[in-house]
Parts: structure tokens; C-alpha cells; sequence
């Protein structure tokens, strides 16, 4: 529990990204089984114990502090857990040797709600100050540290000196202590056994397409649609009753806010593809599906109204094929898993998967052409691949490329500014902004349309946060009301009516695309302007 | 800092004490300082007097223009460092009595704080006040001890009177910062540590667990270094960053300097620095983060408390007064205890970022 608790702080103090990877890595190279592996979940998904609750903590406390003190320290510290580790008695005598992960995490896991009263202070009588905040923080499951299950895996991967995408593949499915993985990482032993679970494989990306030409002889070209991406996996399972999940881009398990795909999924596959709503917005009738907004309302949701499957139905657009009957497609070239995915096709549910077609054209030029024109189908640009492109995890050069639509502009007025969080705590670097409602020669007002935090140079936050200081003409709170002097041409990939917003309209991916000094702030556009854009 | 949320007027319990605390009327506590009546002298006013009793040289208790000032002669020769004069310096060795005016008789007693800092003892009409200046308990190789002293009055700081502020033992830390250092041979650990008192504790705290190196020191604490040399507190090797003739002689050492300088450009002139910062508010860890410290070192030389709780029972005074830090929890631990106590709410004394 030492190491894990000094590990705690350093991760609680380290700024760096990358010296938290070391720092993480260091400390799973050096720590034995099992202990690592409750280490790693806890920092990065955290671990649920049901007998631990905050106001455990507060109960427990009350026992041993005077509730004055409690209360002054506790708002001096700012969190409960570290008061508690601070405030907690010392015991007479020691107690036996601080416990290790592993036995904290067995204790706790084993508590009851009436046991917690006596067995939560028996692991904090045998630890220091260090050791007592780490357990609270392990059995509250409040880490917030910083640790995104990401960089958990690139520390995991940098301590064995293993691939990412390997870590990412094995680690699916495996639960703490994740000896298995271990196992495998650190002393070379087969990888952990997941052929019959329904697992997530880690996506191939796409570079960002820049060049002036290809050889689409060597590349396929095929539309981008705007939905989100995912996995649909069906496998057998451990009962051999077969299982089914949809993964979003990141790993995570979106089945239950899209019940319908994995339900109408039953051959045992791996797929790829584009998650989206049925409707007209992208690519018309024939596009079949709705406008991101539309998906956007059933994303997030745990359970999903018979209502909302009925009027806004998911699908999967399929891209790609990793597996068909347990046999790894990967390794194969693109076209053969695409012939693979084609013939699969009819052993699908044809209302919740079809096949994303691919663009038939003589030449770039032609593609060139007819990409300047996927906005008015509102589909997010073109995808290039590489005919003879095994499926590799990760953002591999050469082999995919994604060639969007070149992004809405619209010129727009600075009216707040909010200081930045971390490096740029000390700039005015969130900008919200606006368009022109009525004349603006005449009675118009500015109406807040979006905000943005990026899209310029630190030289370019070094002007602006002085325009904000030099310019402000209110303040509410962190926030600055300046003059209406700066305009801002505003890039962003497409525009949705929204009722939550005052102007009716939110932007998507908005952000500084050019600060224009030279245009009076009259001649920024107006709402009309960005209301035309929308392709809802 | 200026700003003190803890010193926020007398509170209704600091009132209701005032009505029975008229017994000791010949010391009266004003919010500039405390005013020994009969003697017409003031224990480190904030403003200039005719005639001041200092209990040490830190900045927010010993300030210059004085007609007279009464200290330790280590005191007063780090107020000469300071302020450049020495006008109307009295110096009284610890243990030493004088008799001020009035027949009031006032005693220097270590404090264990810094070099030369002391409690004053007052006698007078039978009865004995004694003011701590600041303190601490645990052992400190700069300075003497503590002394335990019997008085009727105990005015107290209370910079740590909160109880999450129990400071570890110090050569936990020292051990922390060595193993730092041992880690990252590469890197140095930049230690930011008050010029006055904590810069050379932390030294002579390293000295002792045995590290011989150089260290390496901010130009702004290297004055305040050789006058605790000249006091007789060996520092081992020290030298200065500007005289560093490469970055590389500094990898894999100890740099010192105070505060201010930790996120300055002064620092880039060092090898990939490791922050650190030796002060008991790092007890907490929303304040080290704060001031972007990535190795507190939670190293005091004020009582944490324990030690004031604990002093406070050892004391054992008819009252209790609390000059200045988080008085509010330790008017309620006396409360606990049956102990009378007062807050004294004095304007002046810095809290955070001062002789922590
Ligand atoms: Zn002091
Ligand atoms: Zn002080």
C-alpha cells in the first residue's frame, strides 16, 4: 500500500503527461501480482465497493472528531477523504504491517454495511497519512487524477516495452488484477484466451488527407459518414449461447444505448462501421440516414424509450470486416475483406446493416469534384484506403486516409472571454462569440452563437488576451464582457438547430479560424447567414 | 500575502473572554502589536515605536525604525542584515533579565524557531505573561530548543492551529528529498525555502542525514547563509547558481531558493528542475498544487498541532491567547478542554507565503 500511495501523490503532483506515464510504468514494472493489477484498475476505471460511501467516511469520523474541528478542517482541505487521512487517530501501538493492495482490496470488497464500522478502521489504524488518504480514495473509488484508461494503457505498454495496440486488444475483456495480462507483458506468456468473447479489436485510423493527388488505382475511395463510429461483435460467450456488444471508438460498450443492433446481430463477426439514424439529411434518400444531431439524442442514454427506437431506429453502415466465424480477416488485404464483408452481408438483419458504398469515379479529379459537393449531401467528406492495406490497429501512414469537406466559415464578434484551464490559466483564451441579429448599423444585437478555445498560435492568445484586458467593459465573475470590436472568422463543420441555445442554432467543432483586425465588427455576418447552413 | 481570512475582528467567544480577562490589564493587546504598559514597550509592533521587544527577524515580527530595539544579538544582527542599521540595538542573551520602566522584568527563552528567535517572559504585579513569538517543538539543528516556562498569560501563534497540520517526522522528508535526488540523477530538485530560517534548517538538516555535497544556493539566500555561518552553524559546501560553471555541475543536486523564484525564469538556467517547496502548508495537498510543487516537503519551523495542543497542556496557563494563524479550531480545543482562551486577532503577521 506504500508504493501505491507514494504512486498516488506523485501522479496527484506530477503536470506532465508523460511523467505520469513513467512514473505509472516505473511503478507497474516494479510492484508484484496481483497488487499492480488492482493498482491499474483502481487509478483507471476505479474500483466499486458498495459498503464505502462518503458519508462512511463523514459516520466514521464523527466517532473520533469533535464535529467543530471536523468541519473547520474539512473546509480548509477542500476534500473529505484527505481530512479524514489527515484527522484519523493515531493508534498507541502498531498494529500490524500497513496492508497491500491486494488485502485492502479484499477487506473492502468483503465489507457489509454494518461490518464497514469496525473494518474500515481496522486497514486505517495500520497505515500513515499517505497510506489512509490512498485507501479512502480506493474504497470511495474518487480518484480523479487525471488518468484516462488511455494513458493507463501506454504506461502498461512503455513498462514491458509491448504495442499499444496489443495492449488494447488483450486487455478487453480481462478484469483486475488482470494477472492474465501480466502474465503475458512482463513474462512472455501466450496472450490471455478471448476467441469465444464478444471483445473489442482496436480501430484502424486514418491520417488527415493533404497531398494534391493519388493513385486511385492503389486507393478505394468511399464516403464518410457523419455518425459515430463503432464495433459490433457477436461471439459465442462463455455460455455458448452466443453474445453481442457495440463498441464506440474509445472501447467503450454503447450496447445498451443502441439495444437494437446487438440484438439483431447473431452471426459470430467482428464489424466495422459507421453508427447512424435512419433519415434523409445525409446523402438524401438514398443516404438513408439522418444528420449527426439525430444520433446525437440517443447517444449516452442507459435505457432507451420504445418511442425513440421507433422514430429515430440506429444502423450500422459497414466499413470493414475484422472476423467471420472466429477466422482473423486482419491480416488479409482491404479488398479481400471487403469481398469477405459483401458476401456476409446477407447472413445480416438488412434494416440494421448495410454496406457503405464505395465511390465509383475514373479519376481524382472527378473525386476531387465530387467531395466539394458532400456538403450538400451533409456527409463529412471522403475516405481513401489502400487496396492491399491489412486491418492494422492504430494510425498507420499511408495505409488510410480520411479527406474531409473543407469547413464552414462564417465571420463573427467577440463578446466574452473566459481565462483557460492549466498552461493558459493566466489567459483570457475561451471566446464565445456572435452573429448580428437585425441591422448592425442600425437597432441589431449581437447574439451569442458559439464558443471556442483553439485555432490560434500562443503568439496570436498572447494578442487576444490582451485585446480582452485592453477591451473589457464588464466582468461577472471569471468572465469578461469586452467592447464589440474583434471579429473572428469562425471555422466549423456544420450547424444544427438547437432549442437549448438562445440563438436557436449550435455549432459543431467550432474554432478560430482567422483573427480579423482588418474587418469593422459591422461587417461581421448575420444569424440569417449561419441559419441558411443548417442541414438538419 | 496580505489578505488573511482567519483575522477577521474579534470574534463573540474572543469578546465574551475580553469582559473577564481585565486580571492582566498592565499588557493590553492592540491590533499593531502588544503593548506592555507600564514599560511603555510594544512586542513586534507592526509600526515603529519608541521601544520594541522582538522575539526574531522574521519580516512580519521585526521591522526597522524603532527608537529602541530589545532582541537576542542574533536577532539583531539579522535585523542589521535586513535593514542595514543597528540604531538603538539592545542585545539580551537568552536567559538574560532585564528591568524595563515600570519594574516590568522581561527574559529571552529559545523558541526553537530561527537563529536567535525567542519566547519573552514578563513579570510584573506578580504575575507572568509570556509571548512565543513563533515556535516549534522538534529539534532543529540551527537554533536551541524550546523551553517549556510556567506563566499565568500564554500568548500563542497558532500558524498550524488547524488538526489536519501534523507535520511528519523530518527525516521522513529529508529522506523524500534524497531519494528525489537519487532517482533522477539527471535532474536537480529545486527546494524553495524562506531565506530566513528554513533555507539553512533544511541544509543543516541534509548535513545531518549524512548528504555531503554541494548545494547550491539562489543569490538571495546567500547572506542570510554565511550569518548563520558566522553564528556557528556549519552549512558544509555551499555555492552559488551564478557561479555554476555549467548546468551539469548542478545535476544530481540539492538548489535552494526562496519562493518567489520556484516558477521564474531564474529556474532555466538549471538542469530539468524537479520542484519542490519545505513548508508545512504542503501538508495539504490542493496547496502544494497550487504553487505547482511536484515534491512537497512538509518541513515547519512553527509548532503543528500537536505541538501547540500539547505545549498548551505542558504551559499550563490560567489563559490562553492567540495572536495569530487558525485560531478559531484552537479557541475550540480549549473550549474542549476547559481551557480559557482568547483570540487576539492582530493585524500584520503574514499566514501563507510568510515564515512557514
Ligand atoms: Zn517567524
Ligand atoms: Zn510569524
Amino acid at each position: 500500500m506504500e508504493a501505491f500511495a507514494a504512486l498516488l501523490d506523485t501522479l496527484v503532483y506530477t503536470r506532465s503527461r508523460n511523467a505520469k506515464i513513467a512514473a505509472l510504468a516505473r511503478y507497474l514494472r516494479d510492484t508484484p501480482d496481483p497488487d499492480r493489477g488492482y493498482a491499474l484498475a483502481a487509478l483507471s476505471d476505479g474500483l466499486d465497493f458498495t459498503a464505502v460511501k462518503g458519508s462512511t467516511i463523514r459516520a466514521l469520523m464523527r466517532e473520533r472528531v469533535d464535529p467543530e474541528l471536523w468541519t473547520l478542517s474539512r473546509d480548509y482541505v477542500g476534500d473529505s477523504a484527505e481530512t479524514a487521512s489527515l484527522l484519523w487517530p493515531e493508534p498507541e501501538q502498531v498494529l500490524g504491517p500497513p496492508p497491500t493492495v491486494a488485502q485492502a482490496v479484499d477487506a473492502l470488497a468483503a465489507m457489509t454495511r454494518t461490518t464497514v464500522a469496525t473494518e474500515l478502521p481496522a486497514l486505517l489504524d495500520r497505515l500513515d497519512a499517505e497510506g489512509r488518504y490512498a485507501l479512502l480514495k480506493l474504497a470511495t473509488g474518487a480518484m480523479r487524477i487525471g488518468i484516462s484508461a488511455r494513458l493507463a494503457k501506454t504506461a502498461f505498454a512503455q513498462a514491458f516495452d509491448v504495442a499499444i495496440e496489443d495492449v488494447e486488444e488483450h486487455w478487453h475483456g480481462q478484469s483486475p488484477p488482470y494477472t492474465a495480462l501480466f502474465d503475458w507483458a512482463a513474462h512472455g506468456a501466450a496472450p490471455p484466451d478471448t476467441e469465444n468473447l464478444p471483445l473489442f479489436r482496436p480501430f484502424m485510423l486514418a491520417h488527415a488527407f493533404e497531398a494534391d493527388d493519388l493513385d486511385l488505382d492503389a486507393y478505394v475511395a468511399e464516403w464518410k459518414w457523419d455518425g459515430i463510429r463503432v464495433q459490433a461483435v457477436h461471439a459465442p460467450g462463455e455460455s455458448g449461447t452466443g453474445e453481442s456488444r457495440l463498441y464506440s471508438r474509445s472501447g467503450d460498450d454503447i450496447s445498451a444505448s443502441f439495444p437494437e443492433i446487438p440484438a439483431s446481430l447473431d452471426v459470430p463477426c467482428v464489424l466495422d462501421g459507421e453508427l447512424l439514424v435512419r433519415g434523409e439529411a445525409q446523402g438524401g434518400k438514398e443516404g438513408g440516414a439522418a444528420s449527426f444531431n439525430a444520433l446525437q439524442q440517443r447517444l449516452g442514454r442507459k435505457t432507451v424509450s420504445k418511442k425513440m427506437l421507433r422514430e429515430a431506429p440506429a444502423f450500422v453502415r459497414l466499413y470493414d470486416v475484422l472476423q467471420i466465424d472466429g477466422v482473423d480477416l486482419r491480416p488479409l488485404p482491404w479488398a479481400q475483406r471487403r469481398e469477405a464483408l459483401e458476401s456476409l452481408l446477407h447472413r445480416l438483419d438488412p434494416e440494421r446493416f448495410d454496406l457503405s458504398r464505395l465511390i465509383d469515379v475514373p479519376g481524382f479529379a472527378e473525386l476531387a469534384a465530387l467531395r466539394e459537393n458532400a456538403r450538400d449531401a451533409a456527409i463529412e467528406g471522403v475516405m481513401l484506403k489502400r487496396r492491399d492495406s491489412p486491418y492494422v490497429a492504430g494510425r498507420k501512414t499511408g495505409l488510410w486516409y480520411k479527406w474531409k469537406r473543407d469547413p464552414l466559415l462564417i465571420d463573427c464578434v467577440l463578446m466574452y472571454a473566459q481565462r483557460g484551464s492549466g498552461k493558459r490559466s493566466s489567459f483570457y483564451s475561451d471566446f464565445t462569440f456572435g452573429c448580428w441579429d437585425g441591422d448592425p448599423d442600425g437597432e441589431g444585437q449581437l447574439l451569442p452563437v458559439g464558443k471556442a478555445y483553439f485555432g490560434f498560435t500562443d503568439a496570436e492568445l498572447k494578442d487576444l488576451d490582451r485585446h480582452v484586458r485592453q477591451h473589457t467593459v464588464n466582468r461577472f465573475g471569471p468572465v469578461r464582457e469586452t467592447d464589440k470590436s474583434l471579429v473572428f472568422e469562425v471555422a466549423f463543420d456544420s450547424v444544427h438547430a438547437s432549442a437549448r441555445h438562445k440563438s436557436g442554432l449550435a455549432m459543431r467543432f467550432p474554432r478560430i479560424h482567422r483573427i480579423r483586425t482588418d474587418k469593422p465588427a459591422h461587417e461581421a455576418d448575420r444569424i440569417e447567414s449561419l441559419r441558411a447552413l443548417i442541414r438538419d | 500575502m496580505s489578505e488573511n481570512p482567519d483575522l477577521k475582528g474579534t470574534s463573540a467567544r474572543a469578546f465574551h473572554c475580553d469582559l473577564v480577562a481585565r486580571a492582566f490589564s498592565w499588557i493590553r493587546p492592540e491590533p499593531w502589536g502588544i503593548h506592555v504598559v507600564p514599560a511603555d514597550c510594544w512586542i513586534d509592533p507592526a509600526r515603529a515605536v519608541d521601544r520594541a521587544l522582538v522575539t526574531h527577524g522574521h519580516a512580519d515580527h521585526a521591522r526597522g525604525g524603532h527608537g529602541q530595539t530589545f532582541a537576542t544579538p542574533e536577532t539583531l544582527a539579522i535585523i542589521k542584515l535586513r535593514y542595514a542599521t543597528s540604531d538603538g540595538a539592545v542585545p539580551v542573551a537568552y536567559h538574560e533579565t532585564i528591568t524595563l520602566p515600570g519594574g516590568v522584568k522581561a527574559t529571552w527563552i529559545p523558541a526553537g524557531h530561527v537563529l536567535g528567535s525567542a519566547q519573552i517572559l514578563l513579570e510584573h504585579a506578580g504575575e507572568r505573561i509570556l509571548v512565543t513569538g513563533d515556535f516549534k517543538r522538534r529539534p532543529d539543528p540551527t537554533c536551541p530548543p524550546f523551553e517549556v516556562t510556567p506563566c499565568d498569560v500564554f500568548i500563542t501563534e497558532a500558524t498550524f492551529g488547524l488538526p489536519v497540520f501534523r507535520h511528519p517526522p523530518t527525516q521522513h522528508e529529508i529522506a523524500k528529498l534524497t531519494d528525489a535526488l537519487a532517482a533522477e540523477p539527471e535532474r536537480c530538485v529545486l527546494v524553495g525555502a524562506y531565506a530566513l530560517g528554513k533555507a539553512q534548517r533544511v541544509i543543516a538538516e541534509l548535513r545531518a542525514a549524512g548528504h555531503a555535497q554541494t548545494i547550491w544556493l539562489h543569490g538571495a539566500l546567500e547572506k542570510m547563509c554565511r550569518l548563520y555561518e558566522d553564528f556557528g552553524v556549519d552549512l558544509g559546501p555551499l555555492s552559488l547558481v551564478s557561479d555554476a560553471p555549467s548546468k551539469d555541475a548542478m545535476e544530481g543536486h540539492v538548489v535552494l531558493a526562496p519562493p518567489s523564484a520556484l516558477n521564474d525564469r531564474w529556474s532555466r538556467r538549471l538542469p530539468d528542475p524537479l520542484t519542490a517547496m519545505a513548508s508545512g502548508w504542503m501538508r495539504v495537498r490542493q496547496r502544494a498544487r497550487q504553487r505547482g510543487v511536484e515534491l512537497p516537503l512538509i518541513i515547519s519551523d512553527h509548532a503543528d498541532w500537536d505541538e501547540l495542543t500539547r505545549t498548551v497542556t505542558e504551559v499550563a496557563p490560567r489563559e490562553t491567547w492567540i495572536t495569530h494563524g487558525r485560531e478559531e479550531a484552537m479557541l475550540r480545543w480549549c473550549e474542549l478542554h476547559q481551557k480559557k482562551a482568547r483570540a487576539l486577532a492582530l493585524v500584520g503577521y503574514e499566514d501563507e507565503g510568510g515564515d512557514d
